[in-house]
């Protein structure tokens, strides 16, 4: 005797997939401005004000772009992997270990040109966060090992790693003991746009997002990886390579993320330092979810958060504490993942009789 | 079509409802007192902890605060939480384009950011805390904390039975290295047996990993827990396991009240109302100001109940001392760990010694990362 209770939809209606989500938005910013008004502020003004913050000049816009940069390339990364029931929560640790390698091109060979340095640091970049996610991918593949854990496990041992060179054989001599390694020469930092601090790593975010659409859409591999995520037995039964498709996908996977971490070092600040990625690969998690593992809805997705980051700070002068604007931010995603559910299930009241 | 629009209508009434709420909260009064804040002098302060930490950005903000209500004519905002990295250089910007006249920039990891961002707003005078580069517009300022850190060594050294001192720090750099250095040279100065064990957290503000530093230094048998953190965490530590601590940046006996003795504190206000003041007059100077217990800048927390008279004579004493310029705190002779003289009978540390120093006296156990 259930009065209230879920119930599958059993085509979930496409209108739903747009209106669900931006209706939580909605009621999202509807509970913060109750909170906003028992604390004494005007909940218009604080929102228009981190609407301005975010997006009303070109140094606000050209900020939030800079800030949605990695959480693009690595939320692309984390969506592809989703997309096979990869649960790659690892993003960060790939991150660190992209930021890494390409801080190792840097440092180790300070004299090359920009023509030679800037591949290299892409190239080792990628590879490196590729293969830090295959370290979990192979154990996966290989024995059923839960990827869940050891992505996450290794973005611990990818953090510390780097603490430890910042701290200790990478630490920048003139630095005062500061965590942080030497600036990279000019030739090592990509191009920005003049006036601005927006990098080349937005063409790597747009091409990617393009890459990958054509991967997903248009190629073979692409087809094996959304029938894997659909259903493996169905794949097996094809003759699909599920073992092969696990490795593959993670790499794939992991370079993003590096790519993300090298970009953010190349791009934006120079050098490698501890706390050198405030959380992007857990907060790609979220977007790729959010984007429903769409490569050109991710691109959106991120741009939406990052405004929601920058135009936090933005707030903070009109007496809006962090925690509040943690909590906007906080309520936004729990409105959003929240509706999710919507558009999968319905509510029903009253006891049903319902074929299943 | 029959259940989907329901949720719908829910959802929109919801919505109008909040926005009604909304909207009500939106018509309070807002004309008169906005104003005259036009006219007023904006000043602005980067905080890397929240106001609440109840230690370093409490203590900046407290400042904050004192410079508000002294200076009818200066109106202040501040932007709390703001990592050590590339946000700080976004939120120096957005503080200055607002027209903020005077911008407070309160952590180390700002420096290479506030001097960037000083370049392209010659008008506004920034100032860092802590740091060490200057520009024509940007100045630094700091404090001796070594001096209360000192006497706050002196206390431990009495206070502790088993001769162990637990020392939660933050990150290995000079800042941090010198308070160890001061405190265990207190120490020892009054009980020539006691040992400072170091403990690094590689964070400023972290609550939970504070606490769990000085819970693994009690367990090494410390008795005494001092701190170079932001937050009362190694203090309710102490507090928990019956122990004793030295708080820091300002008193924090009401989150640990048997176990918190004293702490080496900052008095930011008056310096903060006399840089502003001074940059109104016009007579601002991209100075590096080190400010000393002598100035106020710096000082002693009230005891706690359980310090013996004794013990606060002899602290007392030394304070008189330190103020008058009789005794500095790095004088000689001063050996480092390995027991080497590094400041013979009769010296003394330079301030530029003592500003980048980079090793322990002798009985601090820890090692600095190389």
């Amino acid at each position: 005797m259930t009065w209230i209770g879920w119930e599958k939809r059993l085509q979930p209606s496409p209108w739903m997939a747009v209106v669900v989500p931006v209706l939580s938005v909605v009621l999202a910013l509807g509970l913060g401005a109750i909170f906003l008004a028992a604390t004494g502020f005007d909940p218009w003004k604080v929102y228009l004000s981190m609407l301005k913050g975010a997006t009303g000049s070109k140094y606000g816009i050209s900020e939030t772009v800079v800030k949605a940069i990695p959480l693009m390339i690595a939320s692309l990364g984390v969506s592809v992997a989703f997309r096979m029931l990869l649960w790659n929560i690892g993003a960060e640790g790939q991150f660190y270990m992209g930021a890494f390698g390409a801080t190792w091109v840097a440092l180790t060979f300070p004299h090359w040109p920009a023509y030679v340095m800037l591949p290299a640091m892409f190239i080792v970049g990628c590879v490196l966060g590729g293969l830090w996610a295959v370290v979990a991918a192979i154990p996966r593949a290989r024995w059923g090992v839960n990827e869940v854990i050891t992505t996450l496990m290794l973005n611990y041992v990818a953090i510390l790693w780097v603490d430890y060179l910042v701290y200790g054989p990478w630490k920048d001599p003139q630095g005062y003991n500061f965590p942080l390694t030497a600036p990279f020469t000019e030739a090592a930092t990509l191009a920005t746009i003049p006036g601005t601090r927006v990098h080349l790593g937005l063409l790597f975010a747009l091409t990617a997002a393009v890459l990958l659409t054509l991967i997903l859409w248009r190629t073979r591999w692409g087809y094996e990886i959304r029938v894997i995520g659909e259903s493996v037995k169905a794949a097996r039964y094809a003759g699909m390579n599920i073992e092969r498709n696990i490795i593959l996908v993670m790499f794939l996977s992991g370079a993003l993320a590096g790519l993300a971490g090298m970009s953010e070092v190349s791009g934006v600040t120079h050098r490698l330092q501890h706390g050198i990625s405030p959380g992007y690969g857990y907060t790609a998690i979220i977007i790729a979810w959010l984007a429903k593992l769409h490569p050109a809805t991710v691109i959106l997705v991120s741009f939406l958060f990052a405004g929601l980051i920058v135009g936090g700070y933005s707030v903070q002068t009109m007496g809006v504490p962090a925690a509040t604007v943690s909590m906007l931010q906080g309520a936004i995603l729990f409105f959003v993942l929240g509706g999710e559910i919507l558009t999968r299930y319905r509510l029903h009241f009253g006891r049903k009789e319902v074929a299943r | 079509m029959k259940k989907a629009p329901r949720i719908l209508m829910i959802g929109v009434i919801l919505v109008l409802a909040l926005g009604l709420l909304a909207g009500c909260g939106g018509q309070s009064p807002a004309s008169d007192s906005e104003q005259k804040q036009e006219d007023k002098m904006k000043v602005g302060f980067v905080y890397v902890g929240p106001v609440g930490d109840a230690g370093w950005t409490w203590a900046h903000d407290q400042g904050r605060q004192y410079l508000e209500k002294q200076l009818p004519w200066v109106v202040t905002s501040y932007i709390e939480n703001v990592p050590e990295g590339p946000d700080a250089e976004r939120v120096l910007t957005q503080l200055a384009e607002e027209g903020h006249k005077v911008i407070f920039a309160t952590s180390f990891g700002y420096m290479d950011y506030v001097i960037k961002v000083a370049e392209k707003y010659p008008d506004v005078v920034f100032m860092h805390c802590s740091g060490y580069k200057t520009a024509p517009n940007a100045g630094t300022y700091f404090g001796a904390m070594e001096e209360p850190r000192y006497l706050s060594g002196m206390v431990a050294g009495k206070m502790t039975k088993s001769n162990i001192l637990g020392y939660v720090a933050a990150h290995p750099i000079p800042e941090v290295i010198r308070g160890i250095n001061a405190f265990t040279l207190g120490a020892r100065s009054v009980n020539p047996d006691v040992k400072v064990k170091v403990v690094w957290t590689n964070t400023w503000y972290d609550p939970a990993a504070e606490k769990q530093a000085a819970l693994s230094l009690l367990d090494a048998g410390a008795d005494v827990i001092a701190q170079h953190q932001d937050t009362p965490g190694p203090q309710q530590a102490a507090q928990e396991r019956g122990k004793y601590a030295i708080g820091y940046n300002c008193d924090m006996r009401q989150f640990a009240p048997s176990a918190s003795l004293t702490a080496p504190i900052w008095n930011w206000g008056p310096y903060y109302v006399q840089t502003v003041e001074a940059v109104k007059n016009g007579t601002w100077q991209p100075e590096q100001y080190y400010g000393t217990m002598k100035d106020g800048i710096v000082d002693l927390a009230p005891f706690n109940d359980v310090v013996p008279q004794e013990v606060r004579d002899l602290v007392e004493q030394k304070k008189q001392e330190i103020i008058e310029g009789t005794f500095y705190v790095f004088q000689g002779p001063i050996k480092d760990q390995k027991g080497q003289i590094r400041v013979p009978e009769g010296g003394k540390m330079s301030h530029e010694e003592v500003l980048g120093v980079d090793w322990f006296v002798e009985g601090v156990e820890g090692d600095i990362p190389k």
